[in-house]
């Protein structure tokens, strides 16, 4: 994997912030993209630009070949044999949202079970909260262990008969944690025999080679941004038989075979579920992203990122009182870390805020997450509230963590400032004589 | 001098100096035993949120206008936020809630040292919400009613 090669292929890494060179490292929000997929999408608007599925001439044609030869592509690259089973969507929250309301919505009775874990993204919690909410059923959560995975013992405890959708994720967006999705899906399904499982893999897609048919989940759900493709297109995918007898999502056009004054007959999956212009742009721009993911194969995107994560925690288990969240084994996670920066004051110890530690790395052309990052019922349960969070990608190199792990003593140096030559006291005086004069 | 150079140096000037002195040491921090009113405000976007802590005093000599007697806070937040909260605190106390109309965005700027980068507005300003929500005139008015049961 000759990573100077890759570099230029992405525009974006040329550009300077605050005067600095970019420093990409918020891939686990969105990647940037390849000049191939940008022209990917530039060629389609500039030669063969027309609507899908309603034309006979030829672009019409052409476009919804590429559109529809897309499906054929994510299927092959994720390990489904049937294209049809791949459904297009906005988003992987929006393909959540789908199976919640167009499944969970006929199969959740009251005092049914829903079961999920602490460790998801809110677009794979609030979906089955309200649903839960709406039918009277019950939101389960399993824990994690110190390490940061799923509690087997807890989660198996917490799986009933009454239980009828378990949710989980692949890759955690903030603990980095790759979960053995296998096992979890083997054991919902020969505990709770009515139980379907849905699997988001909006952070496992990106970095992992894997197949989903091997792991025995019922529906699967990631986005196109965070893997070199553009925004605004994802994919469910869902065993045949399920979506076979799910109902429409929206509809309108596209989805239908017959619509007469009184009733209307739904088109075949994936149609069924596709109503309305779909994003054509975004399905080219995709299918040019798994072109160049392909080119470099998913075992070395893989295999770069436990060296940069190998990397990146040696460098990091220097600074001292920084506190990594999740699996400490890098084979046991993806390239994402996220942290809490501890400043000593005074004796105690402070963590520096995150969004000002973001702050700092943005004026050092450093660009990292800061926030809750969707996932404030973890943050809850570890009682930390929001985090700074780096992660990386195919683009990443081990001089780049250097500036990383560089920025972070810059910013415990700032918020150091001066904390031992003043005294509390004098400050405070000095403080309010100024502000009794202030006038508005 | 290109803008790049000046926003890092804003960057850098403003973490030096009053952000970083009230993030260490914040005042009027804490809980205000038996106070007339509170006022919670929280930013969804990055998880920042302060509450505030108010007891309230008729002005001698009028019967409608009130002054801040005490203000407290407390909150989690980004350095800017918390710096901006305990300014704001020691700003307002001991004046008449009248006077609070006259505070704008652009003054509470000035008083936390400077412009911010416009990403961190909603930081400096999250504190400067709690006081508008002050000058509203339904609170004004529940502030006054309260204030002559209290006495």
């Amino acid at each position: 994997m000759d990573i100077a090669k890759i570099r230029k292929d992405f525009p974006i890494l040329k550009r300077k912030i605050n005067g600095k060179r970019l420093v990409y490292l918020d891939n686990a929000a969105t990647s940037q993209k390849p000049i191939q997929v940008i022209n990917a999408i530039s060629n389609y608007y500039k030669n063969y630009n027309s609507n899908v599925h309603r034309g006979i001439h030829s672009l019409a044609m052409e476009a919804t070949q590429s559109y529809d030869g897309t499906r054929a592509k994510i299927a092959k690259f994720i390990g489904v044999k049937d294209p049809k089973e791949i459904i297009f969507v906005r988003n992987t929250d929006e393909a959540i949202n789908l199976v919640a309301r167009s499944l969970g919505n006929r199969v959740i009775r009251k005092g049914d079970e829903i079961l999920v874990t602490i460790m998801e993204h809110h677009a794979n919690f609030v979906p089955w909260q309200q649903l839960a909410k709406e039918k009277g059923a019950k939101l389960k959560i399993a824990p994690i262990n110190k390490e940061g995975e799923i509690d087997i013992v807890e989660f198996k405890k917490l799986l009933s008969k009454k239980t009828k959708f378990v949710a989980f994720t692949h890759v955690s967006n903030v603990l980095g944690t790759v979960n053995d999705v296998k096992r979890l899906s083997t054991i919902v399904h020969r505990q709770s025999s009515d139980a379907k499982v849905l699997v988001d893999g909006a952070q496992a897609v990106p970095h992992l080679p894997f197949d989903i048919s091997k792991i025995g989940c019922d529906f699967y759900a990631f986005s196109a941004h965070k893997m070199l493709g553009p925004s605004g297109i994802g994919v469910l995918w869902g065993k045949r038989e399920l979506l076979e007898v799910m109902e429409p999502y929206q509809l309108g056009g596209d989805m239908i075979s017959k619509v007469e004054i009184k009733k209307s007959t739904w088109a075949e999956i994936p149609y069924k579920f596709e109503a309305g212009t779909p994003n054509i742009e975004g399905v080219i721009g995709f299918s040019a992203a798994i072109d160049y993911l392909n080119k470099i194969g998913m075992t070395n995107v893989r295999k770069h990122e436990i060296e940069l994560a190998k990397y990146a925690f040696g460098k990091l288990s220097k600074i001292p009182n920084l506190r990594i969240l999740g699996p400490k084994d890098p084979n046991k996670r993806c390239g994402v870390i996220a942290f809490v920066l501890n400043v000593g004051l005074n004796g105690t110890l402070r963590a520096i805020p995150p969004h000002d530690v973001a702050s700092i790395m943005d004026s050092l052309g450093i660009e990292i997450r800061s926030g809750y990052n969707c996932v404030q019922p973890l943050m809850d349960s570890l009682s930390i509230g929001p985090i700074a969070r780096a992660s990386f990608y195919i683009y990443n190199t081990e001089e780049e963590i250097d500036k990383f792990a560089d920025g972070l003593k810059k910013v415990r140096e700032i918020f150091q400032f001066n904390s031992k030559v003043k005294s509390q006291n004098s400050k405070t005086q000095l403080k309010s004589q100024k502000f009794n004069n202030f006038k508005f | 001098m290109t803008f790049e150079f000046i926003f890092l140096n804003l960057t850098m000037d403003f973490y030096r100096e009053q952000i970083l002195d009230h993030w260490q040491n914040p005042q009027n921090f804490g809980k205000l035993a038996k106070a007339d009113l509170v006022v919670e405000q929280i930013n969804p976007l990055c998880g920042d949120e302060v509450t505030f802590y108010f007891k309230f005093q008729r002005v001698k000599g009028s019967k409608s206008q009130s002054k801040i007697s005490d203000v407290s806070f407390i909150g989690r937040g980004c350095a800017i936020s918390i710096a901006s909260a305990s300014i704001l605190s020691e700003v307002i106390k001991g004046k008449r809630v009248k006077e609070l109309e006259r505070i704008t965005g652009e003054k509470v700027l000035d008083l936390i040292g400077g412009p911010v980068a416009p990403a961190r507005l909603k930081c400096a300003f999250l504190p400067f919400e709690v006081i508008k929500k002050l000058t509203l005139p339904a609170l004004t008015s529940r502030m006054t009613g309260r204030q002559g049961i209290d006495n």
